[in-house]
């Protein structure tokens, strides 16, 4: 299986295959000795060589997030063959969605569908325990599409609007 | 002996008072609002009474629907834990109204403290020490403008029914003190519908200490000692430790004996806090009484060896106290980390949500209260606190290391937490040298701290990512090939099926 890794800007190619419950691994066409065992959904058990790790692996919103120890590493992984992988790398031109970053209920609407909007601009205002949290918009542009409204409850994730 | 309980709140405090319940041989009864029917409260309770909507105010703060359980459940007293009811004088009387014991002070002892300007008049007549300032709220701008002359700035306004940093302001200068006052009241009126107003010294980089005490209603009152309390974020406490560094035994002494004072000026019963400042001289003035259980008593319990809650329930039930002052002793250190559904990357702002992995520390000298399970979603109508981490050992440098190594076992996937606050407070060089005030967080948290990257747990991460998605890993949403950009309908359970013929068909 080939599988394109990135973590911080930065991406790797990783060769893995399996047999007999034996991992084979290369990194960025370099073999690595591993041996893995998932000691329960989401907690896996590494060894790369004879160093010891337990990496967790967490969804947050849209972000997937390894633990290497107490290390947070925002990871995208994508299959070279899937086509669906391909099309997420191409998010970065076009409109963007924009989410809520936690359950709670959109308290405020800062602008109409059509207003023009800066980078980094309020769009609305989502209320979670107690407190008051602005989401800003990703780029400059115009907002094309509001999806929720004052009062409506929303989901980690969920969108908010549309940024054109 | 009570017969049942019932405990009127909810999270990891109803479940510390259930806790007790039990081990007491008490059956414990538990209410709930709509959203927290799979609280874990509910789960350990051997009775559960839904009481409406999820405002608080139609379930935990509503006096009439839990009398209302309390009558039906059979239940001889009432345990308001901390928060919610804990500190309403008319609950209190509502309960003893109704014939049922409220566990905690007279309705009586808790107005007697709950208006700060009201106690601090009864603690003068006691001997109490004070930070300078009025006793009375300010009726006019002239009024202020020359008690705060006469005290000397910088100065504090605070508002009698405060509490949690609301309708207070610093005032640096006399220009300032106008607009500061204004701001104070109308705060204080929208906060609690009282817009008094008093002047305090302001205490530069004080330190916040408390000290926990116990009252029978046999007349004895003792105190438990000191819990130092100066790392604050919003006016909200975020660690505590007990006991606090920089007391000596003879300044604890002092410090209990002023606490004991105060008790028994208010004819006060059951356990209370009483709240010092600390100047960088070691004075200490009285700030306020916390009529309740706190968040923070483990801590006292750790080092003291004694059980606050069953404490509580034996002086409700009328029994005195089996001990006396000269019986408690101190040993060891024990330190609190409060840890809080919020997003460490995003000022903290609270992040509620569903808890798709719990991996929960143990091991020697470690305490952990917590409210959480894994597969819970956390409502997003309440307080953040979703446990508590307690670090116990021989001395301060045990209770950290102790401490430090659980929070690396402690992991909470699928929401974000203030975990890694802690990681770096517990190595910070001023806290560890106890260098502490109730600036110290803030402080910490303008300096941006280097990370350097590690290229080789990047690779850990690397190579995990592909064999978590090679294996089809819940959260790698990578089971069918696809990456699932739903967190919601993220599925529990890969097909193997399909993992395993995509294997083989890419060999």
């Amino acid at each position: 299986m080939l599988y394109e890794v990135t973590i911080d800007g930065k991406n790797y190619r990783l060769d893995l295959s399996r047999a007999d419950g034996r991992w084979s691994c290369r990194l960025d066409g370099r073999a690595v000795e591993v041996e893995a065992i998932l000691a329960r959904p989401d907690v896996l058990s590494l060894r790369i060589g004879n160093l010891a790790y337990e990496v967790k692996s967490e969804r947050v919103a849209n972000d997937l997030h390894l633990w290497v120890g107490s290390t947070r590493f925002a990871v995208e992984v994508r299959d070279p063959r899937s086509l669906r992988g391909r099309s997420r790398t191409a998010d970065h031109q076009g409109p963007k969605k924009i989410t809520a970053p936690m359950p709670g209920k959109v308290v405020r609407l800062l602008l109409r569908e059509g207003d023009s909007v800066e980078a980094g601009a309020g769009v609305a205002v989502v209320e979670a325990m107690k407190m008051q949290n602005e989401i800003k918009s990703p780029k400059k542009g115009t907002v094309q599409k509001i999806l929720v409204s004052e009062g409506t409850p929303v989901n980690a994730g969920d969108v908010l609007a549309i940024v054109e | 002996m009570f017969k049942k309980i019932l405990i009127a709140n909810r999270g990891e405090i109803a479940v510390r008072v259930l806790r007790a319940c039990h081990e007491m041989g008490i059956a414990a009864v538990v209410v709930y609002s709509d959203v927290d029917r799979a609280s874990l409260h509910v789960r350990k309770a051997d009775e559960a009474y839904p009481i409406g909507a999820a405002a608080a105010s139609e379930s935990y703060l509503n006096i009439p629907k839990i009398l209302d359980v309390a009558a039906r459940s059979g239940a001889d007293a009432i345990h308001p834990g901390y928060g919610f009811l804990s500190e309403n004088a008319k609950f209190a009387q509502a309960c003893a109204d109704a014939g049922v014991k409220f566990i905690g002070p007279t309705a009586a002892a808790m107005e007697a403290m709950g208006s700060k300007t009201r106690a601090r008049q009864a603690m003068e007549k006691a001997g109490v020490p004070f930070v300078p300032g009025t006793s009375r709220g300010v009726e006019s701008f002239a009024e202020a403008e020359s008690a705060a002359a006469k005290i000397g700035y910088p100065v504090m306004l605070k508002a009698a029914a405060g509490g949690g940093g609301k309708g207070m302001r610093l005032v640096h200068a006399p220009d300032q003190l106008k607009s500061s006052l204004e701001a104070a009241r109308s705060e204080a009126d929208r906060s609690f519908g009282d817009s008094e107003v008093y002047i305090e010294k302001a205490i530069v980089n004080p330190r916040h200490i408390e000290m926990q005490i116990l009252a029978d209603e046999h007349g004895n009152t003792v105190y438990l000692g000191e819990r130092e309390c100066s790392l604050q974020r919003r006016h909200q406490k975020v660690l505590e430790e007990a006991p606090s560094p920089i007391v000596d035994p003879d300044m604890r002494r002092r410090m209990g004996e002023v606490a004991v004072r105060v008790a028994q000026a208010a004819n006060y019963t059951n356990a209370g806090t009483v709240e010092f400042l600390v100047d960088q001289q070691k004075n200490f003035y009285f700030l306020e009484m916390n009529t309740r259980l706190q968040v923070e008593h483990p801590v006292t319990e750790l080092i003291t060896g004694l059980d606050l809650v069953h404490l509580q329930i034996r002086i409700a039930a009328g029994e005195r106290l089996r001990f006396t002052q000269s019986d408690v002793s101190i040993r060891g250190h024990a330190i609190e980390c409060r840890i809080y559904a919020e997003d460490p990357d995003n000022n903290y702002f609270p992040s509620p949500g569903k808890i798709t992995l719990l991996l929960a520390p143990s091991g020697p000298g470690i305490r952990r209260d917590s409210g959480m399970y894994e597969g819970w979603t956390v409502p997003i109508d309440y307080d953040p606190l979703l446990a508590k981490l307690i670090g116990y050992g021989t001395d301060r440098d045990q209770a950290i290391a102790r401490l430090t190594r659980a929070l690396s076992e402690y992991f909470v996937g699928g929401i974000k937490t203030n975990i890694s606050l802690f990681r770096r407070i517990l190595r910070d060089a001023d806290f560890r040298a106890a260098k502490l005030d109730t600036g110290f967080l803030d402080r910490m948290l303008k300096r941006t701290e280097d990370t350097p990257l590690d290229s080789r747990k990047s690779e850990v991460a690397v190579i995990a990512a592909g064999i978590f998605a090679a294996l089809g890993s819940p959260s790698s949403g990578m089971a069918n090939g696809v990456s699932s950009g739903d967190s919601g309908t993220t599925e529990a359970t890969p097909s193997k099926w399909k993992a395993t013929s995509r294997r083989e068909a890419l060999r």
